[in-house]
C-alpha cells in the first residue's frame, strides 16, 4: 500500500504488515496489523511516528511518492515502543530533519534505544504547540496509555487527532478507514485490542477521556498507529466505546475456560456452562488447550462472569491455567463475578489455589465446587447450580451498577 | 517509614532504597522528597503517590 490522502496535504505513509499474527509475543492478532505514519505537507513538511524497522524501506518508498524524503523538516515521535520508532533512525538519516518532537519520557527511551548522539531532539510537554506553517500541532502526553513515553498529536486546523497507541486495533486492510470494512470484525478487533493492551491503564483512560472533554478540541478524525481511521460517526463511536470499555460495567455474559487432564474437569465446565445459560446467562466454554490466553482474555473483558476449571496436578494448578491467570492478572480486569472449579485425584489443592487468585483479582468469588476422579451425577448437578448461583449473582451486580 | 505507591505506573518508592539515579538517599521519608520530584519509571508527579 503506498502512500494515500487523508486530508488536504496529510497523507498516511505507513505499513500494512499483513501476516502478523504474534503481536508483541504476547497476544494473538489473527486480522494482522498495521504501523500508521502520516505526513503532512506544509511549510515544515512533518512526519509523525514510523513504522517497524523492517519496514522501514516502505515508509521511505511511500515518503517519497509524495516529497523526496531529505525534505522533511520535522518528525514527531509519540511512542518510542519499536513498531513504531524502529524505523525512525533510517529516517532521520535520510531526512536530516531539524528537529525531532518526543515527550520528556520519550527523550529518555530514545536515548535507551538509538544512538541519538545527533539527533536534534526537543522535547515537548502537555500544552505545548508548534505551528508548521499553516498548522498548528498541540500535543498531549498521555503517559502510561500505554507505556510512560506515549503522547498524541492533534492537528488543530484539520481536526485531526493522531492518538498513537489508543483507539487502534490489529487489522490489516486495504482500506485506510474504518468505514469501509465488516463493522463486526473491526469491532471484534477494537474490543480485543482493548483487552489485551490497554486495560489496565482503564484509570488513565477515563481520566484522559474527561481531560480531553474539557479541552474542547473539535475532532472530525481519529487515526491511531495501528488499524483503521476513524472518521464522520466513527469518531463519535470510538470515544463512547473507550469510555464504555474503561468502565468495565458488568454484562450479562459469562466465560468458562479451563484445562484438564482426563476430562472430569471438562464435564464440569460443561455443566456449569448449562446452568448458567438455563438462569438466562449467555456464555462461551474455551478450553485453555483449543484457545490462546488472548482470545481467552478478549472473552473475559467481554463479560460479567469468569468460572476458571483446573484439574489439581502435583498439588498446584495446571500450567496453562496458571500462565492464564497470571497474564489475566497483569491486565486488571475489574467488576468481575467468579468462580472456580475443578477434579482432583488425591489431595485437590487447585479449587484453593484459583479462587485464592480469582480473590486476588477483586472479583465477586463464589464458592466454587470439586469433584474426586470422575464428577459424580450429584457433582455435576452441584456444578449446574453453581452456574445458576453465578448467573444470578451477576445478575444482581449488574441490577446494582 | 511508609512506602508511597505510584497510581499511574505502580511504581513503589521505599524510603530505605530511596532514588540515588535521581539523587534521593537511601533513608528519606517519601515527605522529606522534593516537591518537583517525579516517579523514575512514568515521570508522574509526587500529588501521584499514595501510601502503600
Amino acid at each position: 500500500m503506498t502512500a494515500c490522502e487523508i486530508k488536504k496535504d496529510i497523507y498516511w505513509i505507513g505499513a500494512v504488515d499483513w501476516d502478523r499474527r504474534n503481536f508483541h509475543g504476547y497476544s494473538l492478532s489473527p486480522q494482522g496489523t498495521t504501523y500508521n505514519a502520516f505526513l503532512i505537507k506544509d511549510q515544515k513538511n512533518t512526519i509523525i511516528d514510523t513504522v517497524e524497522d523492517r519496514f522501514a524501506g516502505t515508509l521511505l518508498c511511500n515518503v517519497a511518492h509524495v516529497m523526496p524524503p531529505s525534505e522533511i523538516d520535522y518528525i514527531v515521535v509519540n511512542h518510542v515502543e519499536p513498531d513504531h520508532s524502529g524505523a525512525l533512525p533510517a529516517l532521520v538519516k535520510a531526512a536530516k530533519p531539524e528537529k525531532i518532537i518526543c515527550s520528556v519520557m520519550g527523550e529518555k527511551a530514545l536515548k535507551e534505544y538509538y544512538d541519538t548522539t545527533d539527533w536534534p531532539l526537543h522535547v515537548v510537554k502537555t500544552g505545548d504547540s508548534l505551528s508548521i506553517g499553516s498548522r498548528t500541532l498541540r500535543f498531549v502526553e498521555t503517559r502510561m496509555l500505554h507505556w510512560p513515553d506515549s503522547m498524541m498529536t492533534y492537528v488543530e486546523e484539520d481536526k485531526l487527532l493522531i492518538s498513537s497507541d489508543a483507539f487502534g486495533q490489529n487489522y490489516a486492510s486495504s482500506a485506510r478507514f474504518a468505514d469501509e470494512v465488516d463493522q463486526a470484525e473491526l469491532a471484534r478487533q477494537l474490543s480485543r485490542y482493548y483487552a489485551n493492551i490497554v486495560l489496565p491503564f482503564s484509570s488513565v483512560t477515563l481520566k484522559l477521556l474527561d481531560e480531553f472533554g474539557k479541552l474542547g478540541w473539535p475532532v472530525d478524525m481519529i487515526a491511531p498507529d495501528h488499524g483503521l481511521i476513524w472518521r464522520g460517526e466513527g469518531v463519535a463511536r470510538v470515544l463512547e466505546d473507550y469510555r464504555r470499555f474503561a468502565l468495565q460495567k458488568p454484562v450479562n455474559r459469562a466465560v468458562v475456560f479451563y484445562d484438564t487432564m482426563w476430562r472430569s474437569t471438562e464435564k464440569m465446565a460443561h455443566a456449569i456452562a448449562e446452568g448458567l445459560f438455563e438462569a438466562g446467562t449467555p456464555v462461551r466454554v474455551m478450553s485453555l488447550k483449543s484457545d490462546h490466553h488472548s482470545d481467552v482474555m478478549a472473552e473475559v473483558f467481554e463479560s460479567g462472569a469468569v468460572l476458571v476449571g483446573s484439574a489439581t496436578h502435583n498439588n498446584g494448578v495446571l500450567p496453562l491455567v496458571s500462565g492464564m491467570l497470571t497474564y489475566m492478572k497483569g491486565l486488571k480486569p475489574q467488576n468481575k463475578v467468579a468462580a472456580a472449579f475443578g477434579s482432583y485425584g488425591w489431595s485437590g489443592e487447585a479449587l484453593k489455589h484459583v479462587t485464592e487468585l480469582l480473590t486476588a483479582m477483586h472479583f465477586e468469588v463464589v464458592e466454587g465446587v470439586r469433584a474426586k476422579n470422575r464428577p459424580t451425577h450429584e457433582q455435576l448437578k452441584a456444578c449446574v447450580e453453581l452456574g445458576r448461583t453465578v448467573a444470578k449473582a451477576l445478575q444482581a451486580k449488574i441490577a446494582a451498577s | 517509614m511508609d512506602k508511597y505507591v505510584c497510581n499511574v505506573c505502580g511504581y513503589v518508592y521505599d524510603p530505605a532504597e530511596g532514588d540515588s539515579e535521581n539523587g534521593i538517599s537511601p533513608g528519606t521519608s517519601f515527605d522529606k522528597v522534593p516537591d518537583d520530584w517525579t516517579c523514575p519509571v512514568c515521570g508522574a508527579p509526587k500529588s501521584e503517590f499514595t501510601k502503600e
